[in-house]
């Protein structure tokens, strides 16, 4: 009786340090989740969620027969699959050279100066990029004139925004994305680099049989969690660069949605997105982790 | 390789194709490093520029004309300051609060034998894979009451799943025995946790903190979508304003900053971005081992 007592007051406490979080949870990620509900009716804002009319799914209907829903939809797939390639594969390359480097100090300052544009904001980030990329003034067209082209202005180009999101993508996140490939090429046992030079593998050889497989488990669950946010592709970077010269390529899902649903208002439409999206973020984990599983022991979990 | 060669250290006997990738790679990073400075270097120096040359093409490694116009304008207007004390408000109270639940959630999932441990870790690790989208998260904040308000930006963000789980595996690391010892002694889990585990627990509070801190500093949809009058404006939200408005007229009608002087709009754009970044550039020095140490740690375990 008596250590009843005292466990349930030793469990008590545990669970009252658990109250802000929990409370935490639910007023600003579970409550929304019940706004969903929106998605399914024909939401009107002075009747509130419950009252709104029922309409099932006659705004995923329209979804799909949305000229604009299919245009953002391609675009979102379009510029996700490009930055899931070129993002996957730089920071690894990266990691790679920095590993090479023979000078500590060097290599040192190269790192911290490439991890700087993970730290700055898309705000700051498409500022300075406005400039570098300005028809005007900016050095790369200032470049380009120097060889004897015309200037480009590449952020009201639809032939050339997208090439642009996915360069300063790119440029922001490798330096960052590197710091966990080399934390893993750091584990890996030195004796096999040893015996590989000892039985005369030069040194791509050695990059290619003996880094890039230990660098699989890792590669897997980046890939994964890339995968998952593939109807997401970048926000706040798209939203700060993007303007209506280039809505037809750079125009996507979040995008959109910002548009017609917070300045439109068009509340259950927007929602209806947004659910989608979910859904299949949700859809595409559980199957790349599945698939995954059967090829390798590991997966997210 | 000759039998005498295993004597030697192998990495020390350099092949003339490593040699040559060798100084390539160096090349090559240098270069990379340079893409990577000059953007913000270019950003500098436009802003020290004077409005005569500052719209002109060039390479624009040094200022052409020097002026701190753009900044005089800036730092005449009131608002850079109000939302220089928005944003570190809402960073330090956001850090403040991310923390206190952080960790509190953090020592309570840390004990193996909690009950229903599973479920709740369960409940909080959907939320980092499935939310309710803009629309209902704007309506949610507009139904609390909390629109137009600093709450509005610092409330949300506090419970973080990602957050809460890295700290709770730092936790678990832990043995057990300084706190058994100390139950024995009849302290409460809330004693413990405060007087043992919280002093021991420093490095991944200073990772929390610093995450939390660089997410409030750098976030600005959020301003964008809830905050309406000038008084709870945040640096980035700021930022983006003058980025958006048309600087070219000096009447201050609609604008955000007003022109005094010799400058132009991409000056004082210019300058306006530097003010937001410089507490960033300035501590990151300092701090960049504890974010690398802190995704490190993450990832690994995790």
């Amino acid at each position: 009786m008596l250590r009843n007592h005292r466990l349930l007051n030793r469990y008590g406490y545990y669970y009252l340090m658990l109250v802000p979080a929990l409370l935490g949870f639910i007023l600003f990620h579970y409550i929304p989740l019940y706004g969903i509900l929106i998605a399914f009716k024909d939401y009107k804002f002075i009747r509130g969620v419950w009252d709104s009319p029922w309409v099932g799914f006659e705004h995923f209907r329209e979804l799909f027969e949305s000229f604009f829903f299919l245009r953002v939809l391609k675009n979102t797939l379009i510029i996700s699959a490009l930055k899931l390639v070129f993002g996957f594969a730089v920071p690894i390359l990266l990691a790679i050279l920095f590993n090479e480097l023979r000078n500590k100090a060097f290599k040192g300052v190269a790192q911290t100066i490439s991890y700087v544009p993970h730290f700055m904001s898309w705000v700051i980030l498409a500022g300075i990029f406005a400039e570098i990329f300005s028809p005007n003034h900016g050095i790369v067209n200032y470049v380009i004139t120097l060889f004897g082209g015309k200037p480009i202005y590449f952020l009201a180009s639809v032939d050339h925004f997208v090439g642009v999101l996915i360069t300063t993508h790119v440029w922001q996140t490798m330096g960052w994305g590197s710091i966990i490939y080399l934390a893993a090429i750091a584990g890996i046992n030195q004796e096999q680099y040893e015996s590989a030079t000892i039985d005369g593998a030069s040194r791509f050889q050695q990059i290619r049989h003996i880094t890039l497989p230990s660098l699989i488990p890792v590669m897997t669950i980046v890939f994964i969690l890339n995968l998952s946010g593939v109807l997401a592709a970048g926000f706040d970077q798209v939203f700060n660069l993007y303007n209506e010269a280039v809505y037809e390529v750079g125009d996507i899902l979040d995008t959109y949605v910002y548009r017609i649903g917070i300045l439109k208002a068009e509340y259950s439409f927007a929602t209806a997105i947004g659910l989608f999206q979910n859904l299949v973020g949700l859809i595409l984990v559980l199957t790349a982790n599945t698939i995954i599983k059967r090829f390798n022991e590991h997966g997210i979990w | 390789m000759e039998f005498g060669k295993e004597l030697i250290p192998i990495r020390a006997t350099r092949s003339l194709g490593d040699k040559i990738f060798d100084t390539s790679n160096v090349i090559f990073i240098f270069i990379l490093t340079l893409l990577f400075i000059y953007p913000f270097w270019n950003l500098i120096v436009i802003s020290f520029t004077s409005a005569k040359f500052s719209n002109l093409p060039g390479l624009q490694l040094l200022p052409q004309e020097v002026s701190l116009d753009a900044y005089r304008s800036l730092f005449n207007d009131p608002i850079i300051y109000t939302a220089y004390l928005n944003t570190f408000i809402r960073t330090a109270v956001g850090t403040g609060i991310i923390l206190f639940v952080t960790f509190f959630a953090a020592c309570a999932l840390s004990k193996r034998d909690l009950p229903m441990r599973k479920w709740i870790t369960f409940i909080m690790l959907i939320t980092l894979f499935f939310n309710g989208g803009v629309i209902p998260t704007y309506l949610n904040i507009s139904n609390l009451g909390l629109m137009n308000s600093l709450w509005s930006l610092i409330l949300p963000g506090m419970a973080n799943a990602w957050y809460i789980i890295l700290m709770r595996n730092f936790l678990m690391s832990f043995s057990s025995e300084l706190e058994d010892a100390a139950m024995i002694d009849g302290a409460n889990p809330l004693q413990v946790s405060l007087r043992i585990i919280l002093p021991l627990s420093k490095p991944i509070i200073a990772v929390v903190a610093l995450w939390s801190a660089v997410y409030h500093w750098n976030a600005w949809y959020d301003a964008l979508l809830y905050i309406r009058s000038e008084k709870y404006y945040v640096l980035q939200f700021l930022v983006q304003k003058v980025m958006k408005q048309d600087l070219t007229s000096a009447s201050g009608k609609g604008n955000f900053v007003r022109f005094t002087g010799n400058t132009s709009s991409e000056a004082l754009r210019a300058a306006t971005i530097v003010a937001s970044i410089v507490p960033i550039l300035l501590a990151y020095p300092f701090v960049q081992k504890h974010f690398v140490k802190g995704i490190m740690v993450g990832s690994l375990k995790g």
